[in-house]
């Protein structure tokens, strides 16, 4: 865990420590860097998702004027990307839990597996159901 | 160490949590934008609904928690930004956080009828 290394911090003071790039061409570590990714621009949407829902306080009309910029190509490419994003922070998260919380070893690959269908799924399901 | 291993469980309970809100929200969203998302639409079904209410508030709370301690980890990891500076920081987004979404809460289930 990582949480033991954080008062000391020994790996900053590691002398000749070098980048070892063998150590990431693995399953487990695109699982990590997609789960850090995925959450670090959820985290950057999240202020401005309240904003927007924030604006029905002044009325449906105020909101529905947001809701109308939010229908341009862009913006809907967006949001199927923040949708398969959030599915696959979810998948991912589900086996980073059962990993640390059952009995059970291993980096459970068929999970990065499911992971990666899964968010491709519920993606697709989003996109089919859009109505434009 | 102490507070550390804090973080972790905060980060661990809010992620159990979330796992039932996000399941909820996606499957929602992808209900909804069916037929096109139209604001009276999103207003009408969440006006004065307390289960929706609830169900947002402890959504928001949960991320709330969640958020703050996944991004003061990568501050530590890949910006090397750790310590009270840090910790006080990320307790400010979680605020900043807590207040934003249930003020948005707020406007959908307490703000003006559809």
């Amino acid at each position: 865990m990582n949480s033991t290394t954080s008062s000391s911090h020994p790996r900053a003071a590691t002398p000749g420590r070098k980048l070892d790039l063998r150590a990431r061409n693995h399953p487990a570590w695109w699982a990590f860097l997609v789960h850090r990714l995925s959450g670090l621009a959820l985290a950057f949407f999240l202020p401005a998702h309240f904003w927007a829902l924030g604006t029905a306080l002044n009325g449906a009309e105020r909101f529905e004027s947001f809701l109308a910029v939010t229908r341009s190509p862009g913006f809907v490419f967006a949001e199927w990307g923040l949708v398969t994003l959030l599915a696959a922070h979810l998948i991912g998260g589900v086996r980073l839990l059962l990993i640390e919380f059952r009995p059970w070893s291993g980096l459970r690959k068929d999970l990065i597996a499911l992971t990666a269908g899964g968010a491709f799924v519920i993606g697709m399901a989003f996109a089919l159901s859009l109505t434009l | 160490m102490k507070r550390a291993f804090d973080a972790w469980w905060v980060q661990r309970l809010s992620a159990m949590v979330l796992t039932l809100c996000v399941a909820i929200h996606l499957a929602t969203m992808v209900w909804v934008v069916h037929g096109g998302l139209r604001a009276v639409d999103v207003i009408a079904r969440l006006h004065g609904n307390l289960a929706w209410a609830m169900f947002y508030a402890i959504f928001v709370i949960a991320a709330a928690l969640h958020v703050p301690v996944g991004l003061r980890r990568i501050a530590d990891e890949w910006l090397n930004w750790r310590g009270a500076w840090a910790a006080r920081a990320s307790v400010l987004v979680g605020v900043g956080l807590v207040l934003a979404g249930l003020r948005a809460v707020y406007a959908l289930i307490a703000g003006v009828p559809a």
